[in-house]
């Protein structure tokens, strides 16, 4: 691929004797958006939790905007500053206000002035729809908006690829819509990188421009959205649709 | 339309003022077990406070000019502490000059009181601090602007043990974070260190810490090279606060879960700015109440400090006991210099609610 902003060769990756990334190959293109499905244990969180060092791989290259990813910290850390991160969990600072949260990034790793680091939350809180929660505390607020907040925390550091993990999953049913809402919205405007590991297949019909199945830490099937939900080629990836399209 | 309905229904039920007694059936009578203790407690009140309340303020004596009047009355000799009360607050220090170490003494608390107070955690206090310690040492010390000079040998009293709780608290706490943060540490070298010092530290009395740095300390020291007795004793103090606190941090440290540290790695923040500005804020809310019991036993701890001969609030108390003129009234000198403790530690412990209160955000854990 020409202008890919990461490219995976060859990983591997082993959680003692287990092997959870089976030689993986990935090229992923700027402005791409890509889903990645797949059973309990597939590995498909771990892929691309080692895209920003979350998780170490073991053998193989991963290059995330021209640097390669190795123990050099400072490379590390310079690849975090461009790949916004949104959890399962939100992994929201209970501490600081939602405002706080959202200026931590800029104004610490971006030295961003604190005036301009506050006046751009604010832009970031509207675009999630929560300008109105900005000094309160997450725990003041719904699985939701904590999950927004979190999707604006990432989005203040101008990131050129948004990670996604299960960000629903831990949501209340009622909760669901809002948030994909905002990443629908956040796919179609802005023209970001994204890669989503979830099991929204609305989601992925939408917005993906490629989904990608996974099962035992291999990428068994990858196409774009319609064939792969039409027609399926691998045994496994029908299994796999067939249980969760009921 | 039915919000309104329910609204009108969900009202909370008005607390209910019990009456004095249905309060006292409910909780002092309310089963045999609970009538027995209430007889109890009711009878050892009834047997200790008239005796103690007739000893300490009807049978007192303020008055008496030596101990043998004192003594007449047959109740507390207040008259005593009284007599004695420069000697059991400041100690050695000469007593004409005892107004430097009271000025420096209610500097002191005045700083550590606004300390306290959330609108003050920001630059001013360094400045604030900074002045205050100047002056203090200024008029400790002396030696300028026509104080005469008062080596440190001679201080004593309430504003020595102030000292010491104050410096041995405020080295101990960053010591023993560091401590905390290197226990856990990914490189084995820092990690073995913090262990062996944690652990080293926390095998030892305070008791012997004070004798290694009193006497064992000098013998390793090159010739003519002497570090003073008080620091000493405060190098003690804070060597061996600083490994309790370090545990208790830990295990704030460990409260903490993995997607704090998750969520700050995927902003870019570095290892000292995530544990500045996401880790440690919380783990330490997390562990105020055994870092207070910790801050709280170090300012008792301090009286220890008399067996190297260093003349703190409790060995003033003893010195004040020695006269011959007023003897026997060792019940109420410690009385006294107990209160004095019992006020800065329930301060302390107070002061830690409020704290945990005041830094409440929501979750609820």
């Amino acid at each position: 691929m020409a202008d890919a902003i990461i490219s995976m060769k060859g990983v591997n990756k082993w959680y003692g004797k287990f092997h959870v990334l089976r030689n993986i190959n990935l090229e992923v293109a700027r402005g791409e958006r890509i889903v990645i499905c797949g059973p309990s244990g597939s590995g498909k969180s771990t892929l691309i939790r080692c895209i920003n060092r979350l998780e170490e791989h073991q053998q193989g290259q991963i290059i995330v905007e021209g640097t390669e990813i190795t123990n050099d910290l400072k490379d590390v850390e310079a690849i975090r500053r461009d790949v916004g991160m949104v959890f399962q969990h939100f992994n929201l600072f209970p501490h600081l206000t939602v405002l706080e949260n959202l200026t931590l990034g800029p104004i610490w790793v971006l030295k961003t002035p604190k005036a301009k680091a506050e006046a751009d939350a604010m832009t970031y809180l509207e675009r999630v729809r929560i300008p109105d929660q900005a000094n309160k505390y997450p725990g003041q607020l719904s699985g939701g908006q904590q999950q927004r907040v979190a999707i604006a925390r990432s989005l203040c550091m101008s990131p050129k690829i948004m990670l996604f993990d299960e960000p629903t999953s831990a949501l209340d049913p009622e909760m669901v819509k809002e948030v994909l809402d905002v990443m629908v919205h956040l796919a179609q405007e802005s023209g970001m990188t994204m890669l989503c590991v979830t099991h929204e297949m609305g989601f992925a019909r939408k917005v993906a421009d490629r989904v990608i199945f996974m099962d035992q830490g291999e990428v068994i099937e990858q196409n774009t959205p319609d064939a792969f939900f039409d027609q399926p080629q691998n045994e496994r990836t029908k299994l796999f649709l067939s249980q969760i399209l009921h | 339309m039915t919000q309104t309905k329910f609204a009108a229904v969900s009202v909370a039920p008005a607390s209910v003022r019990l009456s004095a007694l249905a309060w006292a059936r409910d909780r002092l009578f309310s089963s045999p077990l609970n009538i027995l203790l209430t007889a109890l407690a009711v009878w050892l009140l009834l047997f200790s406070l008239p005796a103690f309340i007739d000893w300490a303020v009807f049978k007192a004596n303020i008055h008496a000019s030596t101990g043998q009047q004192c003594r007449e009355t047959g109740g507390a000799c207040w008259a005593f502490i009284i007599e004695k009360h420069r000697l059991i607050l400041f100690g050695t220090y000469p007593y004409d000059e005892q107004w430097r170490p009271l000025i420096a003494t209610v500097l002191l608390l005045g700083v550590i009181i606004l300390s306290g107070f959330r609108r003050f955690w920001n630059f001013s206090l360094i400045v604030m601090w900074t002045l205050v310690l100047v002056v203090v040492a200024v008029l400790m010390w002396g030696g300028v602007f026509g104080l005469t000079y008062i080596e440190n040998s001679l201080w004593g009293g309430l504003p020595l043990t102030l000292m010491l709780a104050t410096f041995g608290i405020a080295l101990a706490f960053p010591l023993g974070v560091v401590l905390a943060l290197g226990r856990r540490s990914k490189m084995p070298a820092i990690k073995s260190i913090c262990v062996v010092y944690i652990e080293l530290i926390r095998g030892v009395p305070l008791i012997s810490l004070l004798f290694m740095a009193s006497v064992m300390l000098p013998l390793f020291l090159p010739e003519g090279f002497t570090i003073d007795k008080l620091l000493r004793a405060l190098i003690a103090i804070v060597l061996f606060a600083a490994a309790y606190i370090a545990e208790t941090v830990r295990g704030g440290l460990q409260s903490i879960p993995k997607g704090q540290y998750e969520g700050a790695d995927s902003l870019g923040l570095g290892y000292w700015q995530q544990m500045r500005l996401v880790i440690l804020p919380q783990a330490l809310k997390v562990v105020i109440p055994p870092l207070v019991g910790i801050f709280i036993a170090m300012f008792k701890d301090t009286s220890l400090v008399v067996i190297i001969g260093i003349f703190d609030l409790t060995l003033a108390a003893k010195a004040a006991l020695t006269d011959q003129v007023w003897r026997g009234f060792s019940v109420e000198v410690y009385l006294f210099i107990s209160v004095i403790y019992f006020v800065f530690c329930f301060s302390m412990s107070r002061y830690s609610q409020l704290l945990e209160q005041r830094l409440a955000t929501g979750y609820q854990r």
